[in-house]
C-alpha cells in the first residue's frame, strides 16, 4: 500500500523545509504553511518524503502506512 | 429560565417531551421523587454489552453536533477496554459552548437525573470506573450547585454505581471540543490536541474513554428503559427518536424545544418572510434562505441539500431589520478571537477572514475582498488539529451565499438593517491569558 | 604538527612522531577538530531551531547540515577516543570512554569528557530513532545539548595543556565566545515568542489594522 504524509497542525512552525523537499506532494499556503496533497504517495516518492520527514525539525511530519 | 416552547396536543400523543419535564409541570426542575415517579429505577443490566445491541437497534446518534452512531463509540471502548486491559472512562460532555445553544444548560437544570442515569448505563455497558460530567457550571442558572445537589442525592440513595465527579468548563467556544475537554480534564488548557490515536482507544489517562453529549445520555436513559422500537416511534426511519432544538425567533430569547427529528424546519421557525434567513447549527452551521428553508426538514439527510447538519439543534430566524452580514461578521470576529492559536493555518486565515467581512459589513471593501476570503477559506479546510476553522469558514461561506443580495448592497456603502442592535448572541469575554482556557 | 601539538607533558620526551606517539597525536587533532564540529553542530542547531536560513541556501540545508556535521564530529569523537585509549603512554581504560572518573590519568577532566560523550551519543541516537519517539522525548534528550558542549569545552581545554596556550587557546576562547552569542541570542528570540493565548488577539489587531495592506506576509506567526 502506498504511504500517506500526515502533518500535526499543532506541531508544525511552518519552517517548509519538507515542501522544499517533496514539492510534488507538499506546498506551502501564503503563510509559510504546508499543504499536503491529500492523494496517495506516487510510486518512487518514498526515499524523498522519508528525507522531507526527518528534515522536520519540529518532527511535525509524519509518513503512515495507508 | 429558559422558557420551554408549549407543547401541542400532538406532541402528547407520540409522548413528547421525553426528556423535558411534561407540559403540566412545565418549568418544574424533575427532583429525584418526580423523576424516579415518572421514568421508574435505573435498568442497570448487570451484563455488559447488552445495552449497546439496545442502542443499535435504537439507532441513537449523538446530539452535541456529530451525530456519531453511538453504539459504535460504545463498542469501540468497550473493544479497546478489552484489547488494552484498561477500565475505561465515561464523560458527560455538557460543556455547550456554543453561545447560541442552551438545551443541554436547560436540560441539566429540568432533568438532571436523566443524564446522570444515562452516565451510569453507559459506564456500565463498556466497563467504566470512572465518570465525570463536565460543564459550564454557572452559565445563567447555577446548574453546577444543582448537579452537585442530585449527585449527592444519588449517592446518598445508593442508585449510583460509578461515583460521579462533576468538571467545570472554562468559557471558551472550544471548551466542549473533545481533546480539548480532555486537555481540561488532564488538568492543563482546554485546547485541541492533535489525534490520532482516537481518545476512545486512548483518552483520559491514556484509558479508553467515552465522550458522549448530556442529551445524548438522556436518551440513552429512556433507550435502556423503554427499548428501541420506543425510541424509533418519532423521528425518521435513517435518524430516529427526538431532539432538544434551541429556537431563536424574532426576539431573540431562546425556547428549547423537543421535536421529533425530520419535522418541518418551519415548525420551529414560524412563517418566514419571502426574504427572511434561518441559521441552522449555530456558529458552525449555515445559513439557509427562507426559500430553502421552506423545503427542509430538521434531519440530515433533508438539510444536506442546503449544505447544513442539524449539528446541536440550533435554529435563529433572523428579523427583517438586522443585516445577516453585519450580525455574520460580528459572530466570525468571535470565532476568530476563539482560536486555540495553535494551528498556523488558523491562526493565520481566521483573524484575516474576520477582519475582511468586518470590511463588508462596513460598507469599505474594495475589489478582491470576496476573493481574499474565498482563497483563505479554501487554503484553511481540513488543516487544524480541530474542526473550528472548517466550521468557521462553512458558515462564512454560507453567509456570503445567503446574503449575497445585502453583499452587493454593501459594496454601494448601503445596508437594508434599520436596526444596529447586535442580534446573535455573541460572549464579550474573550481570551486574554492562559488562565482564561484553565 | 609537533610544534602544535606536541606540547604535552610526555611528548617532549620523544622526538617526531613514531609508532607510539601516533595515536596520541592522533587523538589530540581530532579531539581539536571535535571541538570545533561541536561547536558548528551547536550554532547550527540553534539557527534551525529558530528557522534561520542559511545565506543562499535551501531552508533544509541548515538542518541537513546540522545533522550532517553532528554525524561528522561523532565520527571525530570516537578516533579521538579510540586514539586515547589505544596510545600506550598513559594507561585509559576503554570504560573512560563512557564511565565518568574512570580514568587514573587525569579523572576529573577525563570524567567530563565521559559525560559529554555520552550526551553526544544519547542526542545521536535519539535523533537517529526520532521518527520513532514522541516529540517531548526527543526535545528533551535534545536540549541537553547545551549541557554537552560546555562540558565538552572545559574537558577539551583542560584535559590536555595544548589548548591553555597559542593559536589553540585563541580557537578555545573563540568557540566559547561564538557559542555565549548564540546562546545569548536564542533566549532573547525565545523572549519575543508570544504566548499561545496571546497570538490571536494580536493577529486580529494586526489584521484588522492593515486592511488593506494585500501582502498577506506582513505578520504571520509561527508559534
Amino acid at each position: 500500500m502506498a504511504d500517506k504524509l500526515l502533518v500535526n497542525p499543532i506541531d508544525c512552525k511552518g519552517h517548509a523545509a519538507c515542501a522544499e523537499l517533496l514539492p510534488e506532494a507538499i506546498t506551502l499556503d501564503e503563510w509559510g504553511y504546508p499543504v499536503l496533497d491529500p492523494r496517495p504517495l506516487p510510486p518512487g516518492l518514498e526515499r524523498h518524503a522519508r528525507a522531507a520527514v526527518s528534515a522536520c525539525p519540529t518532527l511535525a511530519l509524519r509518513l503512515q502506512r495507508a | 429560565m429558559t422558557a420551554v416552547t408549549d407543547s401541542t396536543e400532538s406532541d402528547a400523543a407520540v409522548g413528547l417531551p421525553r426528556l423535558l419535564p411534561p407540559p403540566q409541570e412545565k418549568r418544574a426542575r424533575q427532583g429525584l421523587e418526580q423523576h424516579l415517579a415518572r421514568h421508574g429505577r435505573l435498568p442497570y443490566r448487570d451484563r455488559a454489552g447488552t445495552l449497546i445491541r439496545d442502542i443499535e437497534s435504537a439507532g441513537l446518534t449523538g446530539r452535541g453536533g456529530g451525530a456519531f452512531p453511538v453504539h459504535r463509540k460504545l463498542q469501540a471502548v468497550s473493544d479497546a477496554a478489552d484489547r488494552y486491559r484498561r477500565t475505561p472512562a465515561v464523560i458527560a460532555n455538557g460543556a455547550e459552548s456554543e453561545p447560541a445553544s442552551d438545551k443541554d444548560a436547560t436540560l441539566l437544570w429540568l432533568s438532571p437525573h436523566l443524564v446522570l442515569d444515562g452516565l451510569q448505563l453507559a459506564a456500565e455497558a463498556v466497563g467504566a470506573d470512572t465518570a465525570i460530567l463536565y460543564t459550564h457550571a454557572n452559565r445563567k442558572n447555577d446548574v453546577g450547585a444543582r448537579l452537585r445537589e442530585a449527585i449527592a442525592q444519588r449517592q446518598e440513595r445508593g442508585i449510583d454505581r460509578v461515583p460521579v465527579q462533576l468538571a467545570e468548563a472554562p468559557a471558551r467556544f472550544l471548551a466542549g471540543q473533545e481533546t480539548a475537554l480532555l486537555s481540561h480534564l488532564s488538568g492543563r488548557a482546554a485546547v485541541p490536541t492533535f489525534m490520532p490515536p482516537r481518545i476512545t482507544e486512548r483518552g483520559l489517562g491514556n484509558a479508553p474513554t467515552l465522550v458522549q453529549n448530556v442529551e445524548t445520555l438522556a436518551h440513552l436513559a429512556l433507550i435502556a428503559r423503554r427499548g428501541p422500537r420506543w425510541f424509533r416511534a418519532v423521528g425518521t426511519e435513517q435518524e430516529p427518536g427526538s431532539m432538544l432544538a434551541t429556537v431563536r425567533r424574532l426576539d431573540g430569547q431562546p425556547k428549547i424545544s423537543e421535536v421529533p427529528l425530520g419535522i418541518p424546519l418551519l415548525t420551529l421557525t414560524g412563517e418566514l418572510r419571502q426574504d427572511g434567513a434561518v441559521l441552522i447549527g449555530g456558529y458552525h452551521g449555515t445559513w439557509v434562505t427562507a426559500g430553502q428553508a421552506q423545503q427542509l426538514t430538521m434531519d440530515n439527510a433533508s438539510l444536506a441539500k442546503a449544505q447544513a447538519k442539524v449539528g446541536a439543534g440550533i435554529v435563529i430566524t433572523l428579523p427583517s431589520d438586522r443585516c445577516g452580514i453585519v450580525e455574520t461578521a460580528r459572530v466570525v470576529r468571535y470565532l476568530a478571537l476563539e482560536s486555540a492559536g495553535q494551528c498556523g493555518p488558523c491562526l493565520n486565515a481566521l483573524p484575516r477572514i474576520a477582519a475582511a467581512l468586518a470590511e463588508i459589513a462596513g460598507g469599505r471593501f474594495r475589489k478582491g475582498t470576496l476573493e481574499d476570503v474565498d482563497r483563505w477559506s479554501d487554503q484553511v479546510a481540513g488543516r487544524g488539529a480541530c474542526h473550528h476553522p472548517d466550521g468557521t469558514t462553512r458558515f462564512v461561506a454560507s453567509a456570503l451565499r445567503t446574503f449575497a443580495a445585502e453583499v452587493a448592497l454593501h459594496k454601494a456603502g448601503r445596508c437594508s438593517a434599520a436596526s444596529k442592535k447586535p442580534f446573535l448572541p455573541v460572549p464579550q469575554a474573550t481570551a486574554r491569558a492562559e488562565t482564561d482556557w484553565i | 604538527m609537533n610544534q602544535l601539538l606536541g606540547k604535552g607533558s610526555h611528548t617532549e620526551i620523544v622526538s617526531g612522531i613514531n609508532s607510539s606517539t601516533v595515536m596520541w597525536y592522533a587523538s589530540r587533532a581530532t579531539g581539536v577538530v571535535a571541538l570545533l564540529l561541536l561547536t558548528a553542530v551547536l550554532l547550527l542547531g540553534i539557527g534551525v531551531a529558530r528557522d534561520k536560513r542559511l545565506p543562499g541556501l535551501p531552508r533544509f540545508a541548515a538542518s541537513g547540515l546540522h545533522r550532517n556535521v553532528s554525524l561528522l564530529a561523532t565520527a571525530f569523537v570516537a578516533v579521538h577516543v579510540v586514539t586515547a585509549v589505544a596510545d600506550g603512554f598513559v594507561k585509559i581504560p576503554i570504560t573512560a570512554a563512557v564511565v565518568p572518573l574512570a580514568s587514573s590519568y587525569e579523572r576529573f577532566w577525563l570524567g567530563a569528557g565521559a559525560v559529554s560523550f555520552d550526551l553526544m551519543l544519547a542526542a545521536v541516537i535519539t535523533s537517529l530513532l526520532r521518527r520513532h519517539l514522541s516529540r517531548k522525548t526527543w526535545r528533551g534528550v535534545h536540549l541537553t545539548a547545551y549541557l554537552c558542549w560546555p562540558v565538552a569545552w572545559f574537558h577539551s581545554v583542560f584535559a590536555s595543556k595544548d589548548i591553555q596556550h597559542g593559536p589553540l587557546l585563541a580557537v578555545g576562547i573563540a568557540c566559547a565566545l561564538a557559542v555565549l552569542a548564540a546562546a545569548m541570542w536564542r533566549v532573547a528570540e525565545a523572549g519575543k515568542d508570544v504566548p499561545r493565548a496571546e497570538r490571536v488577539a494580536l493577529l486580529m489587531a494586526a489584521a484588522h489594522s492593515r486592511i488593506h495592506s494585500k501582502g498577506s506576509r506582513e505578520r504571520t506567526f509561527a508559534q
